[in-house]
């Protein structure tokens, strides 16, 4: 027994001494993670962030005095994007322009006057409204800020054009129900057109309020929680992989032949691989999960729980490295199914994004991923979850583990190792 | 003096071979001697060895190593013996200090009889005040050593030396040479593999030399000289393009002459009388428009032994 933990940890040493290696297996986890953490807004301060930019500057011309926009200048100015935008109120066109021109903000978003009166008024005639003209001056040295603005406004402007022409659906019913005399259709159509286009709560960004929404129905979710064991467990693939590859390397390199002109088993020398690898990987999750806890204050659940999840995920993916370095004739031969098995099941079991995603078929399928198994388990326990959320995870993993496992030993005893 | 190695009818075949790559070989060794395996590459010296490491099951035959059979009982063979290998078979990012640590755990070594082994043979082969380096900053020469350090660390009855001078430089060369003298001093018993007849001349105190996986000649030095006769073997140096079958042939046909072979600019000849044949051999090399640079009239040695026994030079 001995002479296998001796294996295994030299096993360790010798991959954690591999600089390229260490790459990959920490570092680009690790900064994969820290790059989606930014695109998430998870480091960008306060949750109705939906990226990392923030204190956008932003001047506001109001030349209206109407409904539409004082609701536009509401909008700019609400709660829900006051750590995004950092909005200026004034009726100075010039003064708007030239501080544009010297780059002091990102966009001035100009309101001509009777930009209200004409949406909300129909023209002479009873026929269609005026178009509503805002204009966008925006500053070309800031063009991903400016554009954040400009889809704003297009929001709204959208928002407006849904709310003209459903008081126009909506008079039009009333009228032919009977409801509405035609005399009052226009004061009618206007007040309806006003309410839907105003309304502050209508014209809110969808995605701002529906993370609010979601926030209130269950525990707090930081989509790190998901992000880092999804970017751990796509690269505990490779390190698994590259385990599996060390004994074929050890093939080549005459290491193995070596060993097994000592008094130690082919079988002490397979059970010390095997379990190099297993240690190997368990060492990858625990660094990463502490780094990525400490440095991102990520939440990962109950020490204790996580570990016994790490110990039945690395089971998993221990199992198809070393069934890898079992099919594999070479070490390049092994890296390359390595890498590729690492990205099909990145893709498979969500690491790049949730399984539910996926067609059925394909789900159903990544349910032979380490990954799917893991991400439950890791997002169970950073929802809260205890071991008895996450054993239907560690169960599969662990008999996934133990099937792949035995079928790589009877490989390797065809090939002469592991016997005796 | 006893046999601590017996090699008995030894067969090797590789699957899909024509020809084995051991064929019937049996010889002895006795304790405390250094043998040697003189033969060309690919005349099945490292199959021999592979066989007695017990890293290869013969096909027929038997082998007995400290009376343990390789077939029978290999644990307790790997126990007696010590490899070490023709190719650097260590851990580059490991320390030296750190592989041996490894090896000697693999023995069965632990604790301070480890420590203490380590250091011993660090000392031995001179790389103590570098033990702390990765193996992959060392030379050639110096991952030698710590190859062949590795192979020691248990005091083995028997050590296995599998080309161990191929591809490093001469004084790192000489550094080995001493070395197994060193331990053959200390009583023990090697097996040394070379197609370098010098080190084999150096080192042993018997010699088998092998060639198309058959023992074709086995016994002292002088035993083994004593095949060739009164012949004398001739080198002579020529321009390597000249170094033509037709000028072996011319000169296989001068009075006296038994063999003649080439090696790039050298032709090596055996002759029942150096001094009568050189003149009618210069002649004939000159009729042809070659002219010979130097000649040189030797003793007998293994190389003329080879060349005798096999009509080819070691180096073919």
């Amino acid at each position: 027994m001995m002479k296998v933990l001796h294996i295994a940890w030299k096993d360790l040493i010798v991959t954690f001494r591999d600089r390229a290696a260490l790459i990959l297996m920490l570092a680009a986890p690790f900064v994969l993670t820290l790059g989606m953490g930014f695109i998430t807004g998870r480091f960008s301060g306060g949750s109705g962030d939906i990226s990392g930019v923030r204190d956008i500057p932003v001047i506001l011309v109001n030349l209206d005095d109407g409904e539409l926009s004082e609701a536009l200048v509401s909008i700019f100015t609400s709660e829900e994007l006051r750590d995004l935008l950092e909005p200026t109120l004034t009726a100075d066109l010039a003064s708007a322009r030239q501080q544009i021109d010297d780059d002091q903000a990102a966009a001035a978003v100009i309101i001509p006057a009777g930009f209200s009166a004409g949406v909300l008024q129909p023209a002479a005639g009873g026929g269609s409204s005026q178009a509503a003209s805002i204009e966008l001056y925006i500053s070309p040295a800031r063009p991903t800020t400016a554009a954040i603005i400009r889809s704003i406004v297009e929001g709204f402007l959208s928002q407006v054009e849904t709310g003209r022409i459903g008081g126009e659906v909506a008079v039009s019913q009333l009228i032919a129900s009977g409801r509405l005399a035609p005399e009052e259709a226009m004061s009618a159509g206007i007040e309806i057109g006003s309410r839907l286009g105003s309304d502050p709560a209508a014209t809110a960004l969808i995605t701002v309020r529906s993370l609010s929404g979601q926030a209130e129905e269950q525990a707090p979710f930081d989509p790190l929680a998901y992000l880092a064991p999804g970017m751990a467990l796509l690269f505990l693939m490779y390190t698994v992989s590259l385990g599996g590859s060390s004994l074929l390397a050890e093939q080549r390199e005459g290491t193995l032949q070596r060993m097994r002109t000592t008094p130690t088993s082919s079988s002490q020398v397979l059970g010390g691989k095997l379990f190099g690898v297993y240690l190997t990987g368990v060492a990858q999750l625990v660094i990463l999960i502490s780094a990525s806890a400490l440095l991102f204050r990520i939440d990962w659940g109950r020490p204790l729980d996580v570990f016994l999840l790490v110990l039945a995920v690395v089971a998993g993916a221990a199992g198809w490295g070393t069934l890898l370095a079992a099919i594999s004739k070479t070490p390049t031969q092994a890296s390359s199914m390595g890498m590729a098995l690492m990205l099909a099941f990145g893709i498979l079991g969500g690491s790049f994004f949730g399984g539910a995603q996926l067609p059925l078929p394909m789900e159903i399928l990544s349910k032979i991923t380490p990954n799917a198994w893991g991400l439950a388990g890791f997002s169970a326990l950073a929802l809260g979850g205890t071991l008895g959320d996450i054993l239907p995870s560690i169960g599969p993993l662990l008999v996934m583990g133990a099937i792949l496992f035995a079928i790589a030993v009877v490989l390797f005893r065809r090939r002469g190792l592991g016997r005796g | 003096m006893t046999a601590i190695v017996e090699v008995d009818q030894l067969v090797k075949r590789y699957p899909g071979a024509a020809e084995p790559a051991v064929d019937r070989v049996s010889f002895a060794i006795l304790q405390g001697e250094v043998f040697s395996l003189l033969g060309p590459n690919g005349a099945g010296k490292t199959t021999t060895i592979s066989v007695l490491s017990c890293l290869l099951e013969p096909t027929s035959g038997d082998a007995r190593l400290a009376g343990h059979s390789v077939r029978t009982e290999p644990h307790a063979v790997r126990r007696v013996i010590g490899v070490v290998p023709q190719d650097i078979a260590l851990y580059p990012t490991l320390s030296a200090r750190q592989n041996l640590m490894f090896w000697g755990r693999m023995y069965g070594m632990t604790g301070g009889e480890l420590r203490r082994r380590v250091e011993e043979v660090l000392e031995t082969v001179g790389l103590r005040e570098r033990a702390k380096e990765r193996i992959e900053a060392y030379s050639g020469g110096m991952k030698r050593r710590i190859n062949i350090a590795a192979g020691l660390l248990h005091r083995p009855q028997i050590v296995f030396m599998d080309e161990p001078t191929v591809g490093i430089d001469p004084q790192s060369r000489r550094n080995i040479l001493e070395m197994v003298k060193l331990l053959n001093g200390q009583g023990m018993t090697v097996l040394y593999t070379t197609h370098y007849m010098e080190e084999a001349q150096e080192l042993s105190h018997r010699i088998g030399i092998i060639d198309h996986g058959r023992l074709i000649a086995l016994g002292t030095l002088a035993e083994l000289t004593r095949l060739v006769g009164e012949k004398d073997a001739v080198e002579l140096k020529i321009a390597a393009e000249h170094s033509t079958p037709e000028l072996l042939a011319a000169l296989g046909r001068v009075p006296g002459v038994e063999q003649v072979t080439a090696d790039d600019g050298t032709l090596r000849l055996l002759a029942t009388d150096a001094n009568a044949a050189l003149p009618e051999v210069i002649i004939a090399a000159n009729s042809r428009g070659v002219r010979v640079a130097n000649v040189a009239i030797q003793e007998p040695n293994l190389e003329a032994v080879f060349l005798h026994l096999t009509g080819r030079a070691l180096r073919d």
